[in-house]
């Protein structure tokens, strides 16, 4: 009994996962968790895997070994879209919105249930319509939230690379999933972008979201994280409040390559 | 009189090709080079039960479901890979349906064609005259630009466009994107066959030599010249090219060198598309909102 009461608190479970590409170990036996409502960072030296691990989490790479727990649910090598579907949101760190299609669309195409069977465009014309309305008011309500409402017209290749960061993550809420996934949400902007994204994660957070993300900047994952992760060579090294993992000798070693004893 | 009924009885069946074809190339992006294949098998299956006595929608039907058929056989295996593979193998599709009319010849009479085939007839009305069938022509192709209009403004057709602008971000918003891409592609070569049954009846006469990769070509300049992802686009692309070479028939040249100069004026159209309007003469339209209900309130809540 109580250990179900655990995996239910238990927004995402990863035990130890092995990815290989050849020779090359991308994840070597990482393992950690991230419990409901939490802000876990992802952290580790460049090369270390952490994309690979976000790519093994949401299907987009099958993984060799080990088993991947998403509330519960054993989502393994499930399609990326499976996995999507259970409520799972992420972003990519090179960003990846649809380029030739307005900011407006872009939200309104992440978000769920739009009746975007081909089966509805003519059996259930009505309904969909009444929903696109919704979306539309919806999306620009979001919009809004992120401080977007001005570029809804705006085709997405023509925003600034801020704002596509912003829009980006607003996609991932406009899908209404309760776990967010965000590779380095900071990396490439200016100081006040960077505010406005740490503002926007610390509400995301206050509304009940389960935010893990990937991050290079130290201050915004010192900031930002209940937790943090030091992945190395695939493997995770430390797991730890941001005060015990900057004091920790073993990242520091990772960071600064040291020899490890 | 009749020579003008005849092009614009032309335009109306390239119409329904252009637009089906940009539904494949221009809104889902898969890379489609065997579209004639698919007007190919339609018009074959039209032609053999009109020949076989049978009446002309059940022709029609027929050559929807053999060219809708070849459309998901061949997308399947394909689209489940990423990148081009679609396009190479529609191409290869294209030849081996091309070598299928010129070879089973106890179905198709090989390289002699289909002479013969009966006129459009519904209900009892025989469609011989020109204008007649420029009647029929131009109500199909209405209705397929309607029925791909409705499906590209719907959110199904906004799932097609986030395919061809990223695959990837589609999937990770949980588009299960391989039924996307066979549905388009199945749905374009439908559509495809229609027009190749339209064709068939018109000339009363088809052989292997009208489906070739040049036809393909011919509608993918259409495409590419009235604007990927643009079904005014291809409408207005489709009669450009239908009428552009026509000047040519009164130059009396011979007839080789008629044709060769037609392929080269294609080749300058898509040149000077290229270079100097990518996006083709009518860009794709932005999506405009429905509900106005929205800006309203956040007018008061401004003010």
């Amino acid at each position: 009994m109580l250990s179900r009461k655990s995996e239910v608190l238990q927004v995402l479970r990863v035990v130890d996962i092995y990815k290989h590409f050849g020779g090359i170990k991308a994840v070597n036996g990482a393992e950690f968790s991230v419990k409901k409502g939490e802000i876990v960072a992802l952290i580790g030296p460049n090369g270390a895997g952490k994309t690979t691990v976000f790519n093994c989490i949401t299907g987009f790479i099958q993984i060799d070994k080990g088993r991947i727990f998403f509330e519960g649910e054993d989502i393994t090598n499930k399609r990326p879209e499976k996995i999507a579907s259970m409520g799972l949101a992420r972003t990519f760190q090179i960003i990846r919105l649809f380029p030739k299609m307005t900011v407006l669309e872009n939200m309104m195409i992440a978000m769920r249930d739009q009746y975007e069977g081909l089966h509805h465009v003519f059996f259930s014309r009505k309904k969909m319509m009444e929903k696109q309305k919704e979306a539309e008011e919806k999306a620009i309500e979001l919009l809004e939230f992120v401080g977007l409402e001005a570029k809804e017209d705006e085709l997405a290749m023509n925003l600034s690379y801020g704002q596509q960061k912003l829009l980006e993550i607003a996609k991932t809420i406009a899908t209404d999933a309760e776990f967010l996934m965000f590779d380095e949400p900071a990396a490439g902007v200016n100081l006040t972008m960077l505010k406005k994204i740490s503002g926007l994660l610390k509400k995301l957070k206050e509304q009940g979201k389960t935010i893990l993300f990937v991050e290079h900047n130290m201050e915004f994952v010192m900031n930002m994280a209940d937790k943090v992760v030091v992945l190395d060579h695939g493997d995770e090294i430390a797991i730890g409040t941001p005060k015990q993992i900057k004091g920790n000798k073993k990242v520091i070693d990772a960071y600064l390559g040291g020899v490890q004893c | 009189m009749d020579y003008f009924i005849h092009i614009a009885i032309l335009i109306c069946i390239y119409i329904i090709l252009a637009v089906s074809l940009n539904l494949i190339i221009g809104f889902t992006g898969q890379l489609n080079i065997g579209h004639a294949a698919f007007y190919g098998i339609g018009a074959y299956a039209a032609a053999l039960l009109a020949l076989s006595g049978q009446p002309f929608w059940l022709g029609l039907l027929a050559a929807m479901f053999f060219a809708g058929l070849g459309g998901l056989l061949i997308s399947v295996p394909c689209l489940r890979l990423r990148g081009d593979y679609l396009a190479i193998a529609t191409l290869g599709f294209g030849e081996i349906i091309r070598a299928l009319m010129k070879n089973w010849t106890s179905l198709t009479r090989g390289p002699l064609g289909l002479p013969g085939i009966p006129s459009i007839e519904i209900f009892g009305i025989t469609f011989s005259q020109p204008w007649q069938f420029l009647i029929i022509a131009a109500l199909i192709a209405v209705i397929v630009v309607f029925l791909i209009r409705r499906m590209i403004k719907a959110p199904f057709g906004r799932v097609l466009r986030s395919i061809r602008e990223d695959e990837i971000a589609s999937q990770s918003l949980g588009k299960k994107i391989i039924n996307y891409k066979v549905i388009a592609v199945v749905i374009g070569a439908m559509f495809a066959g229609v027009a190749g049954s339209l064709y068939a009846h018109y000339i009363s006469f088809i052989d292997p030599t009208t489906f070739t990769l040049q036809e393909t070509i011919l509608m993918l300049c259409m495409v590419v010249l009235g604007g990927l992802g643009s079904i005014r686009g291809s409408i207005i692309g489709a009669a450009l090219l239908i009428i552009i070479p026509e000047p040519l028939r009164f130059l009396s040249l011979p007839s080789s060198a008629a044709a060769a100069l037609r392929q080269m004026l294609y080749a300058i159209i898509l040149i000077l598309i290229m270079l100097y309007r990518p996006q083709g003469l009518l860009g794709e339209r932005r999506y405009t909102r429905n509900s106005n209900a929205v800006k309203k309130k956040r007018g008061v809540a401004s003010a």
